[in-house]
């Protein structure tokens, strides 16, 4: 096997693991791991530069790049954020040392799963990469061992694996689907070679197999109702970890469920795969928002959060054609870099009020102005007001329903009111209220945040024409 | 000839059904040890007669992973910690056993409508594995409903496991990569449960899931 950038976004992560894995203390190797991060977000971009040749196990097209730099850069950007969360955490006894050194190993075998998940080219390997992601980050979920996060983490494990299971059990079918028409052995699993012939697979057997996908990587990916292990992952582990789920880790398995839907629209007979992900993306959304109302912790808020723009993604994804699929990318994309900054911001609080309760938190832009604002301004971006680039996605994904299915669109826009209305309703409290717990001065690193904001910002103004041109043909690959 | 394999391989599949209801209705945590046990042991032959049949030697390590591991480690050391708990004699069952086998009869139905049907143009043998093991998942995952147990909810998982094992070694020629993985994939699982039946004993002095839901974040 040669060494290029598509084995290095392997590489480095695995190697950094094993290394961070025997480096004692924490400065140094919260350093190490950013560094890796770096290096390997480095190596993604340099995909688009010189694009490796894709050979049997490992592959690189338009669709996978996208996911990758987005996959690293936010991975980048976090593990920054991480090494003065963790540093805090450490300070005040919340985690050991020896914890630590298995968190930062833990931190780079998640990279290193999550970018083999979107280079694989065998739809096994990629079930063992989203697995393996899985129990890592069951693992990273109950690393503070208190009661809610054993039950986090237990529950994430349980629902996490059935869902795993199910994935497995419709690759499976699939394979089988691919048999006749390519013969036995490991072609038949192989992406490259599944694409070129799935106009004359078994129909049945290929909507089976999606049915058994969409409810297995959909469960990873936080669809209603399968959603039950994500508020609960993302409020009790530690919070790069849930900027990381839910920034990244929902979008391996969204990716996934793609790859899948691009098999299926290639054969004429299967079922429609669009119907059912636009079924399931606007229960998530209209469910996760009205559930937006009754939050009282904030990571458990802003988990739901999550789960509606899933949701609208998954919808965007599943009308289809270039203009929605273009959307639900766009839309991927922002919510990825939206999301990970308020997680950024509420670790901050939260260590500072040293509490998740949204009730003793209030006043936060009296008592600490900067963390309140980077607040105000993300939920801003997150609940889809202009100039931000979620107005700019959400606009898009709405207007191109709007010319096919008007009646999906009175939906899908109730979730975004109701979902502005919930968030906006607990942003009073948190941010203008009667100042309320800690005021002391927080030792924070504000440029991750500020830096995803202000990309946001600006994609909300002005999107490069590079990058347009790049997300359409994307969009037209996904059909 | 052809009979004859196809008798065998069938009734093999259909034992861990079978298996499968059996462990439905134990009301014991030692005796559903046992029978997991069984399950696994069903498993090794029926793995080990595909790869006989289908003349796979590599399938042969599949079912000794299941026969070393799954019917011989795993339930040696799931008993050691129950024992270990003094939990031998629980089990909780969230309905009863009578509407549990019959959503179990309705499940292994509901399985055999979709598989038999869809895959009409496959061959005999691997249309019937693929159902057999549809309802062996299902049959897993409605243990996992209604135990609250969590060693019994783990059993769940690996019986649900084994049915992926089936319908993976039912569909022939599928790459040796995926078998190992599977394996693979069961045995990181029990390290991970292992470790955390401990922690949860440590925390909670019980294994029982109503108590940890007490916990959940919402109701403070």
């Amino acid at each position: 096997m040669t060494i290029d950038a598509l084995t290095g976004v392997l590489l480095i992560p695995a190697l950094s693991a094993a290394l961070l894995a025997v480096l004692p203390g924490y400065r140094l190797t919260s350093r190490l791991n950013m560094l890796a991060a770096f290096l390997t977000f480095a190596t993604a971009v340099s995909l688009f530069v010189v694009e490796p040749v894709s050979g049997r196990y490992l592959l690189v097209d338009d669709l996978n790049k996208v996911f990758i730099v987005l996959t690293t850069f936010v991975a980048f950007t976090t593990s920054a954020f991480s090494a003065s969360y963790i540093g805090h955490e450490i300070e005040i006894g919340r985690l050991k040392l020896s914890h630590v050194r298995f968190y930062h190993a833990m931190y780079q075998v998640l990279m290193f799963a999550m970018n083999l998940a979107l280079v694989a080219n065998n739809i096994g390997l990629m079930w063992v990469a989203i697995e393996l992601a899985t129990l890592t980050t069951v693992l990273m979920v109950g690393i503070y061992r208190t009661h809610e996060a054993l039950e986090a983490a237990w529950k994430y494990f349980i629902l996490g694996s059935v869902g795993i299971a199910l994935a497995l059990f419709g690759t499976i079918l699939v394979y089988m689907a691919a048999r006749p028409v390519i013969g036995e052995g490991p072609d038949a699993m192989v992406w490259t070679i599944l694409v070129t012939k799935a106009a004359s697979f078994d129909p049945d057997l290929l909507n089976v197999a999606f049915v058994f996908l969409l409810l297995g990587y959909g469960t990873k990916v936080g669809l209603a109702p399968l959603h039950a292990w994500l508020p609960d992952a993302h409020a009790e582990g530690p919070t790069p970890i849930s900027a990381v789920l839910s920034g990244l880790l929902l979008n391996v398995a969204l990716y996934a469920l793609l790859r899948f839907k691009m098999l299926l629209a290639l054969n004429p007979v299967a079922i429609a795969p669009g119907p059912l992900m636009v079924t399931m993306g606007l229960i998530s959304a209209v469910f996760a928002a009205f559930m937006l109302y009754r939050r009282r912790d904030i990571k458990r808020m802003f988990a739901y959060s999550s789960i509606e723009h899933m949701g609208i993604i998954v919808f965007a994804f599943g009308m289809g054609g270039p203009l929605a699929n273009f959307a639900g990318l766009l839309h991927m994309t922002m919510h990825s870099l939206t999301k990970s900054a308020i997680f950024f911001a509420v670790g901050h609080i939260a260590q500072v009020k040293g509490t998740q309760k949204i009730a003793d938190m209030s006043g936060l832009t009296v008592t600490h102005p900067v963390l309140g604002w980077g607040l105000v301004l993300g939920v801003v971006a997150i609940a889809g007001l202009p100039p931000m680039g979620i107005f700019m996605s959400e606009f898009l994904v709405v207007s191109s329903t709007f010319a096919r299915a008007p009646w999906l669109v009175l939906i899908l826009a109730v979730a975004i009111l109701a979902a502005l209305g919930g968030l906006f309703m607990k942003l009073n409290t948190i941010a203008f209220g009667e100042p309320r717990g800690s005021t002391a001065p927080v030792e924070a690193s504000y440029v991750p945040m500020f830096a995803h904001l202000a990309i946001v910002f600006v994609a909300g103004i002005y999107m490069p024409p590079a990058l347009v041109t790049g997300f359409q043909n994307v969009a037209r690959l996904l059909g | 000839m052809q009979g004859i394999t196809f008798d065998i391989a069938h009734m093999l599949a259909g034992s861990l059904v079978l298996v499968s209801f059996m462990q439905l209705y134990q009301d014991r945590l030692s005796a559903l040890l046992n029978i997991f046990a069984l399950h696994a042991l069903v498993l090794a032959m029926s793995v080990a007669y595909q790869a006989f049949v289908q003349d796979a030697p590599h399938l042969y390590i599949t079912a000794l992973i299941a026969l070393v591991f799954k019917a011989i480690v795993i339930p040696v050391a799931l008993r050691r910690i129950v024992v270990k708990l003094g939990i031998h004699r629980e089990i909780e069952n969230v309905f009863g056993v009578g509407l549990a086998m019959l959503f179990g009869i309705g499940l292994v139905a509901l399985s055999m409508v979709v598989m038999l049907r869809v895959t009409s143009a496959a061959d005999p043998l691997a249309r019937e594995d693929l159902a057999f093991a549809l309802s062996v998942v299902l049959l897993g995952l409605l243990m996992m409903v209604t135990r609250r147990n969590a060693v019994s909810l783990v059993i769940g998982f690996m019986s649900l496991e084994n049915g992926l094992v089936l319908a993976a070694t039912g569909a022939k020629g599928m790459p040796l990569v995926v078998e190992i993985s599977v394996a693979f994939s069961v045995l990181i699982a029990f390290i991970v449960i292992g470790i955390f039946l401990f922690r949860i004993r440590e925390r909670f002095d019980t294994v029982d899931m109503q108590a940890m839901d007490r916990f959940r974040g919402e109701q403070r």
